[in-house]
């Protein structure tokens, strides 16, 4: 099992990092979930609410001998008014179902309500993990908060995962950032017409142990599965300080 | 032992008058009335007014014409009865358990107690002398079963005693009736089928007629008549049997709950938020104490803070798991208390456990690091609904509906999930279901047919990938006959989103226009 799920890592962090990157530069499905990330989505598709199920459902099946305990935990879900009125709530029928009696919905007022409720939860023991939906880019939302989550996170173990609807990637600790969307879907074998299981373009845009990239993930029912696409050129390093929403400083 | 107070309602108004038997307010005819569909009817009647003509039941219109001075006071049957169960509880010092028998009885259970009060004729002088002594007059009996005492306590000499030795039927058999605590309509009928004593009713349940001749017919006569009534207060053979001990009674026991509750009065009124906090937690601290006495823990809590100047603020919680954690009391009073307008300061604290229930003892410092580690699931639950309200922290359980939106409902997160009959497995369902359907306009071949290109919120979706219709027809038990099928749609744009989206009917439904189409669902 990987330090970065462990609530009390027994390495120190730098020597962790280095082993890591080390031994897996990409990232791959199978690697594990950080403890804080955020997933940048359009409001008008299901993909970062989807596609962060899919990573917990990985990472939860990833580590087996956490899966009996973690089996009957539950997942904290919590998402801010805004975030209700333009993606809806959670559907529990459409949920995977592993997940389907597990989850616990918070509906919060405010983007300041749903940063108590999510703290709240990363702190609480008995939770699998935390996932948060907050549309736009509120006032509440800096980089102070999200550096509040993390060490929360970290402090406690329990995972978050943030998913950011409508929003600009502006200044956060989170330890993966990833920006995804939609794409077609893969026929299913007997309905060629009809949509299949969904399909995402996810970019990972920062990252603390990995290298950046681009995948096509596809929610299978065995897992995530990832295919990579090849960027062209050689990243564009003058692109780098475009704003400040591009230069993390956690992630460095 | 059987407690019948023959005049409670007047006892009770003349202990509010103050004023003995027969004197003062009491003198004059005086009856207390209730309210009726057809005026005012009599509920009791004082001893002059009985005198003068007037009776419990009668209508006051009557009793006037009768005795023109009657003199009305309204009556209480609720004080009443709360009155009985006060009564019933003070009853328990003759005995270890006791129960009401409205509206004006009180039955204890004095089974191998009247030795201790000096064998049961004395018992029932005690009875009797206490209980005028808070001004009540009662008639009571002591019997095997309760029918027994009951039927003596209101229909035989005051202080009668059934020993167990005695026969019993011999003892009632001269007893009318409505000794057997029947309905009215039930007596009515017993009255004309001419059984009016209890010995006619025990000669036909043991099978003779009254010359002692054999004859079953009569039992299973009245067996057929009351064939339909479940009810022992309808039916005299079931209440026969339990007055002659054939069938047991159950009564309801009286049982006093007193909420735990722990208070402070303080030496100085108090105003500042600091000082607030450090009397909620020793209130908190107290509490602890008291609900680990009785292996309790709290539902729900009061917090009562009485003002200087008269005024009372209160404060409550309600916990969705039963606990007695002080710092977790604490903390989630300490988000309730900031509004707190403490006007010229606090002089008492009063904290109840309104709803407690069982909660073991635990060990507490066995898994040291998990305790240190974090909150358990339910403080986790009571931080998040005393900020955010008990509407907002809810989990999603499955409902008995093929509506998609009915299909889903929502409950506390600790209690346990309904029993439901298993879903359909091969509908795909979309992972998020929008508030409500938000309606698109979309462009089809045909009106019955896949739709082709809609579009919602402001943007255009080309539909590359269809599958459907499923259809959901209307709910007709629930819904009015207008409403209309849905035929509901996954489809694909383009771009890779997936939407889930119904149309309303069909046009030839004959039930309105064109259908409109609406986006419902997203799929991940």
């Amino acid at each position: 099992m990987d330090a970065g799920t462990l609530p009390k890592a027994t390495l120190p962090k730098a020597a962790e990092l280095g082993l890591r990157v080390a031994y897996n530069p990409r990232w791959q499905p199978g690697a594990p979930l950080p403890l804080h990330s955020e997933i940048f989505a359009p409001a008008t598709q299901g993909a970062g609410a989807g596609a962060a199920l899919a990573f917990l459902q990985t990472a939860l099946r990833g580590n087996n001998d956490e899966a009996a305990l973690l089996e009957e935990c539950n997942v904290l879900w919590v998402q801010d008014a805004r975030a209700i009125k333009l993606g809806g709530r959670p559907y529990r029928a459409g949920l995977p179902e592993a997940l389907r009696h597990r989850v616990i919905h918070v509906a919060a007022k405010t983007p300041e309500d749903a940063l108590f409720a999510m703290e709240e939860g990363l702190r609480c023991r008995d939770l699998a993990a935390v996932v948060g939906e907050v549309a736009g880019n509120p006032r509440a939302m800096d980089f102070i908060a999200s550096r509040r989550l993390t060490l929360t996170a970290e402090k406690h173990g329990v995972p978050l995962l943030l998913v950011r609807l409508d929003a600009e990637a502006d200044l956060s600790s989170a330890r993966m950032r990833w920006r995804l969307a939609s794409v077609p879907s893969s026929p299913p074998r007997w309905n060629i017409a009809a949509p299949g299981r969904p399909v995402w373009c996810a970019q990972l845009f920062r990252a603390r142990s990995h290298l950046t990239g681009e995948w096509i993930l596809r929610d299978e029912p065995q897992g995530l599965a990832a295919e990579r696409i090849p960027t062209a050129t050689t990243p564009d390093h003058g692109d780098l300080v475009r704003g400040p929403g591009a230069r993390s400083l956690a992630a460095r | 032992m059987a407690i019948w107070c023959a005049d409670l309602a007047l006892d009770r108004w003349r202990h509010a008058e103050n004023c003995q038997r027969g004197e003062g307010a009491d003198a004059a005819p005086l009856a207390l009335i209730a309210e009726t569909a057809h005026g005012p009817r009599i509920d009791a009647a004082n001893a002059a007014a009985r005198e003068a003509g007037a009776a419990k039941g009668m209508m006051l219109a009557d009793a006037r014409t009768l005795c023109p001075s009657l003199d009305v006071r309204p009556s209480d049957p609720a004080g009443d009865l709360a009155f009985l169960e006060r009564l019933a509880l003070w009853a328990q010092r003759w005995g270890p358990w006791s129960a009401i028998d409205p509206p004006d009885g009180v039955l204890v259970d004095v089974t191998a107690v009247a030795h201790l009060f000096g064998g049961e004729r004395r018992l029932l002088a005690d009875v009797k002398a206490r209980c005028s002594a808070r001004g009540l007059s009662v008639r009571t009996a002591i019997a095997p079963t309760a029918g027994a005492a009951w039927a003596l306590a209101h229909y035989a000499a005051s202080g009668a005693v059934l020993a167990p030795g005695d026969d019993m039927q011999a003892r009632l058999a001269d007893l009318p009736v409505a000794a057997l605590r029947l309905d009215s309509d039930v007596l009515l009928v017993l009255r004309r089928l001419g059984l009016k004593r209890l010995s006619d009713l025990a000669g036909i349940e043991e099978g003779c007629d009254r010359k002692g001749y054999n004859d079953l017919r009569g039992r299973d006569a009245l067996q057929r008549r009351f064939r339909n009534r479940k009810s022992p207060s309808a039916n005299p053979l079931i209440r026969m049997d339990q007055l002659l001990d054939r069938v047991p009674e159950p009564l309801l026991p009286v049982v006093p709950v007193t909420a735990p509750m722990v208070q402070r009065r303080l030496l100085e009124p108090i105003w500042h938020r600091q000082l607030l906090d450090r009397v909620v937690a020793d209130l908190a601290a107290d509490m602890a104490r008291t609900l680990e006495a009785k292996g309790e823990g709290a539902r729900r809590l009061q917090l009562g803070l009485w003002r200087v100047d008269g005024e009372v603020l209160t404060r409550e919680l309600e916990m969705a798991a039963a606990t007695r954690d002080p710092a977790h009391i604490c903390r989630l009073f300490a988000d309730r208390l900031d509004d707190t307008d403490a006007g010229f300061g606090i002089e008492m604290l009063r904290l109840r456990a309104a709803w407690s229930q069982p909660l073991g003892l635990d060990q507490a410092d066995l898994e040291a690091a998990a305790e240190q580690h974090g909150t358990s699931l339910a403080a986790c639950m009571d931080r998040l609904t005393t900020r955010l309200g008990t509407a907002a922290v809810q989990r999603p359980v499955p409902r008995a509906s093929h509506i998609p939106e009915r299909a889903q409902g929502w409950q506390p997160p600790l209690e346990p999930e309904p029993v439901e009959q298993h879903q359909l497995a091969f509908h795909t369902r979309p992972l998020k279901l929008l508030e409500r359907p938000e309606r698109i306009s979309v462009l089809y071949a045909a009106p019955e047919g896949y739709p082709r290109r809609f579009s919602w919120r402001g943007e255009v979706c080309e539909v590359t990938r269809v599958e459907g219709p499923e259809r959901i027809a209307p709910e007709w038990w629930r819904e009015k006959g207008s409403a209309r099928l849905r035929d509901y749609y996954r489809v694909e744009d383009e771009a890779g989103r997936r939407y889930w989206i119904y149309r309303n009917g069909l046009p030839t439904d004959g039930r309105g226009g064109m259908p409109d189409w609406y986006l419902q669902g997203l799929f991940g």
